[in-house]
């Protein structure tokens, strides 16, 4: 099983997660956070403009299992991509064991 | 005579400060029921207008509103001292207005009530119309179709000489804002997410309900002038009378959307609650100072009803009003109207005819003027934020400003 951490935009999330729904990736969790990366926003208050890389994104932790991981990492790819500075990153590690807490299930069938 | 003039003035410019107040509880209200991410831009569009809706009504608002006379019978005579304000002979005395207020009273307490006509409009348009274009908006119809539609009641126009009554403007003033939201809610399109593509309607939270309470307890606050000052004088019977009346039918109102909603939903909703008592005011602004405390409370608890059904109905008829101003303001504005032929001193079929007259006539002016100014600016200047602005927020990019810049609420 892979855990999939995704930082994207907050303006593409319906989209993507419309996208994994489509694809059958139906659970992950989401809040948001702040980043610091290459894009800049710029600010007024009070007459002052000030630029920050302090920007909002949402993240994304999805777990899947293997069979799932390509399909779900190019989708992601595709729905969240805008082409400028500040799309996000993906980033993929290993899940050792997964459970469902309602049935007790592991493994490949606590994804299911 | 002039110790009554003193008095009665007071008590005007005391309701002209409560008609102010209201602006702030529209203000609060509005950006209760919306997203975070709006809140500089309603906050920004709600400041502009009490603040170009008085200079407007400086400048030709007032007299366009009171023209003293009118060319056939329907547009105020603007040949005669349009633009600024002139402090008549008598404007400082007794003589002015029965001894009720002054010149300078008249003036700001009417300019008061001019905004509130297009914060109506500003609650509709929320979280997705152009800066821009509200302001452009704001100003032709702040400025022109206002006080136009108001001279032909209060300025002593046909519909006064006809019999149509409108005490504090449940027509003039409210439903001139609601049938413009209508129109722009129409124009505008709803926002994204709101109407699901199989049909359903989505629900999208307001950030901030404690806000949104503070704002309608002000509007209620509020209203004690709005209607109390519509006596135009101190007259201790009539006022009191009219403080009585107001207050009954806004409790009746929130109760009864309360509890139809809590039947129809097996919710206990408090936005329901808080829009019914605004129902409820607005309902009985009309006819306040001919109602009797059972007439109150019988058209509160109508207007109350027809807010759940109201908001129910623009839902389904795919409208996105975001703080239900068109069931609020149009749909129980034409209630009260209705109310003053059905209920009060007035009651009677002459009464109810002469009412209809005026809310078709007033209706159509504003429809029409309404679709051709917002119509006109979604041609040329278009009149909505693009699908990326909307997402992100207008704040960040109208204003490039958060309102909660220290801290992060849970977005959406």
């Amino acid at each position: 099983m892979k855990k999939i951490e995704a930082i994207i935009r907050k303006s593409k999330f319906d989209e993507v997660k419309e996208a994994l729904h489509e694809i059958e990736v139906n659970f992950f969790s989401y809040w948001d956070v702040t980043g610091v990366g290459n894009e800049k926003q710029g600010h007024v208050y009070r007459g002052v403009s000030y630029s920050t890389s302090d920007i909002q994104r949402r993240y994304l932790s999805i777990v899947v299992s293997e069979p799932f991981l390509e399909r779900t990492v190019n989708v992601l790819l595709e729905t969240a991509q805008t082409g400028d500075v500040g799309d996000g990153k993906i980033f993929v590690s290993n899940i050792e064991e997964a459970y469902r807490i309602r049935t007790k299930e592991s493994g490949f069938d606590s994804l299911k | 005579m002039e110790n009554l003039l003193t008095v009665n003035n007071v008590w005007m410019m005391i309701c002209t400060a409560l008609v102010f107040l209201m602006h702030l509880g529209f203000s609060l209200l509005e950006i209760g029921f919306t997203r975070q991410k709006n809140t500089i831009n309603i906050l920004f569009k709600n400041v502009f207008i009490i603040t170009a809706g008085l200079i407007l009504y400086t400048l030709v608002g007032f007299n366009l509103m009171y023209p003293g006379s009118f060319i056939y019978g329907v547009l105020p005579d603007y040949f005669i001292d349009l633009f600024g304000l002139s402090l008549p002979e008598n404007g400082l005395t007794a003589e002015y207005a029965d001894g009720g207020y002054t010149y300078w009273t008249d003036f700001l307490f009417q300019g008061m009530f001019a905004a509130t006509a297009a914060t109506i409009v500003s609650g509709a348009v929320a979280e997705r119309i152009k800066l821009g274009a509200f302001m452009i908006f704001t100003i032709v119809y702040v400025g022109i179709i206002y006080p136009i539609a108001g001279s032909w009641k209060w300025g002593a126009g046909w519909l006064d000489e006809l019999g149509f009554y409108d005490f504090a403007g449940s027509t003039l003033v409210h439903s001139v804002g609601g049938w413009a939201a209508l129109v722009a809610v129409y124009l505008l399109g709803a926002r994204i997410g709101k109407f699901k593509k199989d049909g359903s309607i989505g629900a999208i939270p307001g950030h901030n309900i404690p806000l949104a309470t503070a704002g309608v307890f002000l509007l209620w606050l509020g209203w004690f002038g709005f209607n109390g000052g519509s006596v135009l004088s101190a007259d201790p019977g009539l006022t009191s009378l009219v403080l009585v009346t107001t207050c009954i039918a806004a409790a009746s109102g929130g109760l009864s959307a309360f509890m139809i909603s809590l039947f129809k939903y097996k919710q206990f909703d408090l936005s329901m609650f808080l829009n019914g008592i605004l129902g409820g005011l607005v309902g009985i602004t009309a006819g306040a100072d001919v109602m009797s405390v059972t007439d109150s409370v019988v058209i509160g608890f109508i207007a109350g009803a027809l807010i759940v059904l109201g908001v129910n109905f623009i839902d389904r008829i795919k409208l996105d009003d975001p703080v239900g101003a068109i069931a609020v303001h149009l749909i129980c504005g034409i209630w009260g109207t209705l109310a003053v032929g059905i209920f009060g001193d007035l009651a009677g079929w002459e009464q109810f005819g002469n009412q209809v007259i005026g809310i078709v006539s007033i209706g159509a002016f504003c429809v029409i003027s309404a679709f051709i100014i917002i119509y006109t600016l979604k041609k040329t200047i278009g009149i909505r934020v693009s699908k990326e602005e909307e997402q992100e927020g207008l704040d960040r990019h109208e204003h490039g400003m958060d309102a909660y810049p220290d801290f992060r609420l849970n977005q959406h």
